[in-house]
């Protein structure tokens, strides 16, 4: 009983039961005991991204978890709508960054768990950054940003010359996402279950509406706010861009907007649909967060200690009417280009890096315009900050082989943006570079290939 | 003090000022604040609920800073209940917040009327003897009750009260309230005013696809003696017959009505759900009756005489490519007969108030048109009372449970929560909750399992060894993100679930079950 009562009085009393004892129902690799417990606290290192009303939630669940260092990166500052579900923040808190005030609260009531706030976009950290972290929680709303960090993850993942995913390179990711009363919580392990890229059909494109629509026949009040905001802020404010947080920009676009729909006779216009349509604002209540954010941690502590058999792999969650949760277990697309074994590109080797930027923007299935390229975590190229761009612009004249060390065949990383027009958005890429007529390859290296 | 409009603004989004207003009315009492208690508060408290009252007797030890946000290190040796109130209070200053430091159980047991002042109780970490006459406590008292678990890796949420109605239940897929195939006089008038065949190219491609369809599906009635498409032949052959009134390739008007089709093919009149709630006894009305009850006699009234064997239209059209006049005109139309039906209903209500002798405007016409508006959508929730539940569940449908594999861990928890329960009651303690009696345990448990489905009438079935020794494992165990998980759902009611939920924290294929 000596040994029951210490435990009565620990602090992780009730995780040791999951974590000191075997069981039937874990993970492969569970190896239940106190040094299991103290690896997760001292070595493990999870990064979550977005401090938002997931965010909130998955730092309190994994600091609640076992995990004592935690980092958490986002780029917004507190607004008074977050207060109804994003419970680490006070209305003194409003303007400040959300990573740094939601780290210093979780700080202050569970002692001895380290957060590091990183305040910024997520493009803006090198890809070493990601590297450094066991596991990558995400607890996002855009679409864009979900696809950068999946890219990056799955951009560490290497493949053996067999094709087969190297597993000691691989970044699992749990993905955690919520809108009004339905969300999902996901595991993402890069070359095993699908990446966000093999099932995007998941997330359809926002339906926009017809610029002759706004124009020539407009119906509802969203056409009436849409008009004013796309079409008639243009038409007057030339060359001055509309800025959704300035509320007198808000406050023109509805004036516009109930001008518009009274010459209609369409009824509805409100500002508070004004922002809505034009802030795309996706309704948001805590009782969801709680659920998506609470599943995504302890899938983050199954993986990280095996205590538990995880979730196979998409978990959908609508509470609309009554209750339903829902497993799905989607397949890997094995042609995905952003989890698969990467595109092969063979060059000879008197290509020079320049030469290689230029193919990688024509690249039919690439089309990645301004192009950074980096091997093995050393810039080769990089577009911004000038200072780096000054570092590296000497490069570009030298043969990307000799760049690459010589190796007759390696793995680059490239940044940029890809698509057209509006739809522009920042993307990475891993490619498969091969340098022909060198020793070392063979036709059977290349047959899986492209 | 923020502008609470800014501060709810991403709820006020999905449930609107009267859910808002509800809200803010209801007094909430939570039993035990563990993480699973207290993350539920957490989430009603950040909404703007009304009033929170904590009851807990229990004073903070070191392990509840493991899994409890709302406690801190300052805590330790204080009131779990002050602690845990004291935290929410500072979430949002506009809830009442108290606490009073009580066992729940000596609560149940020496102060039974104390429960009726809630709108809500929330019930959590209590075991089956306690839960079983809090459930009594609060029938009689006609408060609603949530039970809720958190042990391990599974858990429960159960809720408990004998009737709950909902007007707006905001279903997520719900046929619009077009009556394409049973326009009232004034859009059949309208419809044939307009011409589909008109030489205009422009006015061909705005036409909208309701004056479309109204106008095919009369068309094709007439050449079926008055029937609707309802083979898959005749639907396509419909669809066909709009494909063919098209004049050019790009014209999204048709498009749209081909794919609104199925609109059409929708019966006529009233749903079965609706039917059963108007053939419910409750809607018999008299003096005590409900003011639901009271809406759903007058509708009972229309649907039978002005409707015409239809609800009250609810009078929005979704958006669809029309040009802007004649879009605004429909809007129209459809809006002022909703307007109309509202005005009868209202009419209907206010007779039967005082034929019951109740003032008649006891019921506000805002609440009518709500009412109205959503008549199609009504839902009523019964509960059984959890006693019922336990000892006589329904058996084909455990049966069912049982043997399906998509319910076997889950079911296998529901029998093993309860197990853990008898457990306790027998050695006073939980299973595994200390080391070193494992193996005896184990299979105490089992034993317990087998005698608790041989109690039910379940004979032979059994429960896998795994799940038996996984239960000892948790030992009580009460993990933050679980309890996160079970808080939020407790939170959530739009529509009450019906039956248990069962979390499955394992493989997440949680299930609910109807017992
Ligand atoms: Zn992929």
């Amino acid at each position: 009983m000596a040994d029951a009562t210490t435990q009565q009085s620990s602090r992780s009393r009730d995780l040791d039961k999951l974590l000191l004892r075997p069981g039937h129902l874990v993970g492969p690799a569970f190896e239940p005991g106190t040094e299991l417990r103290d690896d997760l606290q001292k070595y493990v290192r999870i990064l979550v991204v977005g401090a938002g009303g997931l965010g909130c939630e998955l730092l309190k669940d994994l600091a609640l978890s076992g995990f004592k260092n935690l980092e958490v990166i986002d780029m917004d500052r507190i607004e008074v709508s977050n207060l109804n579900r994003q419970f680490l923040f006070r209305l003194e808190d409003v303007g400040k960054p959300k990573a740094e005030v939601a780290a210093k609260r979780v700080m202050e009531r569970v002692s001895g768990v380290n957060i590091v706030p990183h305040f910024c976009r997520i493009e803006d950290k090198e890809l070493e950054f990601y590297s450094e972290f066991s596991i990558i929680v995400l607890g996002l709303d855009s679409i864009e940003a979900r696809s950068y960090i999946n890219a990056v993850a799955c951009g560490f993942l290497e493949y053996d010359s067999n094709d087969n995913p190297q597993e000691q390179t691989m970044k699992p990711m749990v993905d955690g996402g919520t809108e009004g009363f339905k969300g999902h919580a996901r595991v993402i392990l890069p070359g095993m279950t699908p990446c966000f890229e093999c099932t995007i059909w998941l997330f359809p494109p926002q339906v926009k509406f017809p610029l002759c629509t706004l124009a020539e026949t407009p119906r509802t009040a969203a056409h009436c706010i849409e008009y004013a905001h796309l079409i008639k802020w243009d038409e007057v404010h030339s060359g001055k861009s509309f800025d959704p947080d300035n509320p007198e920009h808000m406050q023109w676009v509805y004036l516009e907007a109930a001008k518009r729909a009274e010459l209609f006779g369409i009824p509805g216009v409100t500002y508070s649909l004004t922002q809505g349509v034009v802030k795309n604002i996706i309704p948001a209540i805590a009782s969801t967060n709680a659920i998506i954010s609470a599943a995504c941690a302890l899938e983050t502590l199954k993986i990280a200690s095996g205590c538990s058999k995880t979730l196979s792999n998409y978990l959908t969650y609508n509470g609309v009417e009554g209750l339903h949760t829902k497993v799905t277990e989607f397949v890997k697309d094995k042609d995905c280009l952003v989890c698969g074994p990467g595109i092969l590109i063979e060059l000879d080797t008197s290509v020079t890096l320049k030469m290689f930027i230029d193919l990688v923007e024509d690249h039919p299935k690439l089309l990645v315009s301004g192009a950074s390229v980096t091997h093995r975590g050393k810039n080769l190229y990089m577009q911004a900050p000038p200072v780096l761009e000054e570092m590296t612009r000497s490069n570009l004249s030298l043969p990307l082989f000799e760049l690459m060390d010589k190796f007759p065949k390696g793995v680059v990383h490239v940044t940029g943006t890809a698509g057209k027009g509006d739809n522009r958005q920042s993307c990475l890429r891993k490619l498969r570079v091969a340098f022909k007529g060198v020793d070392g390859i063979t036709d059977t290296d290349m047959a899986g290939g492209a | 003090m923020a502008e609470p409009k800014t501060k709810y603004d991403r709820q006020l989004r999905i449930w609107g000022e009267q859910g808002q207003t509800a809200l803010e009315k209801a007094s909430i009492c939570l039993l035990n604040c563990g993480p699973t208690g207290s993350e539920t508060l957490k989430n009603l408290v950040l909404g703007g609920i009304g009033s929170i009252t904590v009851v807990d007797g229990s004073k903070v030890e070191n392990g509840d800073l493991g899994n409890n946000f709302m406690v801190s290190e300052s805590s330790l040796g204080q009131p779990k209940a002050k602690c845990v109130c004291a935290f929410l209070q500072e979430l949002n200053d506009a809830v009442k917040a108290k606490f009073i430091e009580e066992h729940p159980v000596t609560l149940i047991e020496t102060n039974p009327s104390f429960f009726s002042q809630f709108t809500l109780v929330v019930a959590t970490q209590l075991v089956e003897d306690s839960m079983v006459k809090l459930d009594r406590i609060c029938r009689d008292a006609n408060v609603m009750l949530i039970f809720a678990r958190s042990y391990g890796l599974s858990g429960f949420v159960r809720i408990s009260v004998k009737e709950h109605a909902v007007i707006e239940s905001k279903p997520d897929h719900f046929l619009d309230d077009l009556r394409l195939n049973n326009p009232w006089p004034e859009l059949k008038e309208f419809t044939e005013n307009i011409d589909l065949d008109t030489s205009d190219p422009v006015a061909h491609k705005h036409t909208p696809y309701i004056l479309i369809l109204v106008k095919m599906a009369k068309e094709w009635a007439k050449g079926h003696s008055g029937r609707l498409p309802s083979t898959r032949e005749e639907k396509r052959e419909f669809k066909e017959l709009i494909k063919s009134k098209m004049i050019a390739l790009d014209e999204d008007n048709y498009k749209e009505a081909i794919e609104a089709s199925f609109k059409v093919f929708a019966s006529r009149g009233i749903s079965s759900n609706l039917t059963r709630i108007l053939d419910d006894t409750c809607s018999e009305v008299e003096s005590s009756s409900s003011d639901f009850w009271v809406m759903v006699a007058a509708l009972k009234e229309f649907i039978a005489n002005e409707g015409g064997g239809e609800a009250p239209l609810e009078g929005s059209i979704p958006d669809m490519t029309s040009s802007t006049e004649l879009y605004v005109n429909l809007q129209k139309l459809y809006q002022a007969k909703a307007e109309a039906d509202i005005l009868v209903v209202e009419q209907r209500v206010r007779d039967i108030l005082k034929k019951i002798g109740r003032d008649p405007y006891s019921i506000s016409k805002a609440v009518i048109k709500s009412f109205c508006k959503n008549a199609r959508k009504l839902t009523v929730c019964r509960y059984k009372l959890i006693e019922e539940e336990f000892n006589s569940p329904i058996l084909p449908e455990m049966q069912k449970y049982l043997t399906d594999e998509e319910y076997s861990v889950a079911v296998g928890f529901y029998i093993l929560l309860r197990a853990v329960d008898r457990f306790s009651a027998n050695y006073n303690t939980f299973p595994g909750q200390f080391d070193g009696a494992m193996d005896e345990d184990i299979s105490r448990l089992k034993t317990t399992a087998v005698s608790l489905l041989s109690d039910l009438g379940c004979n032979g079935s059994t429960l896998t060894e795994d799940l038996i020794n996984e239960m000892c494992r948790y030992g009580a165990a009460e993990l933050h993100a679980v309890a996160a998980y079970i808080g939020g759902l407790i939170t959530r009611q739009f529509v009450p679930m019906r039956g248990t939920f069962i979390f499955n924290g394992i493989d997440h294929k949680s299930q609910l079950l109807s017992l």
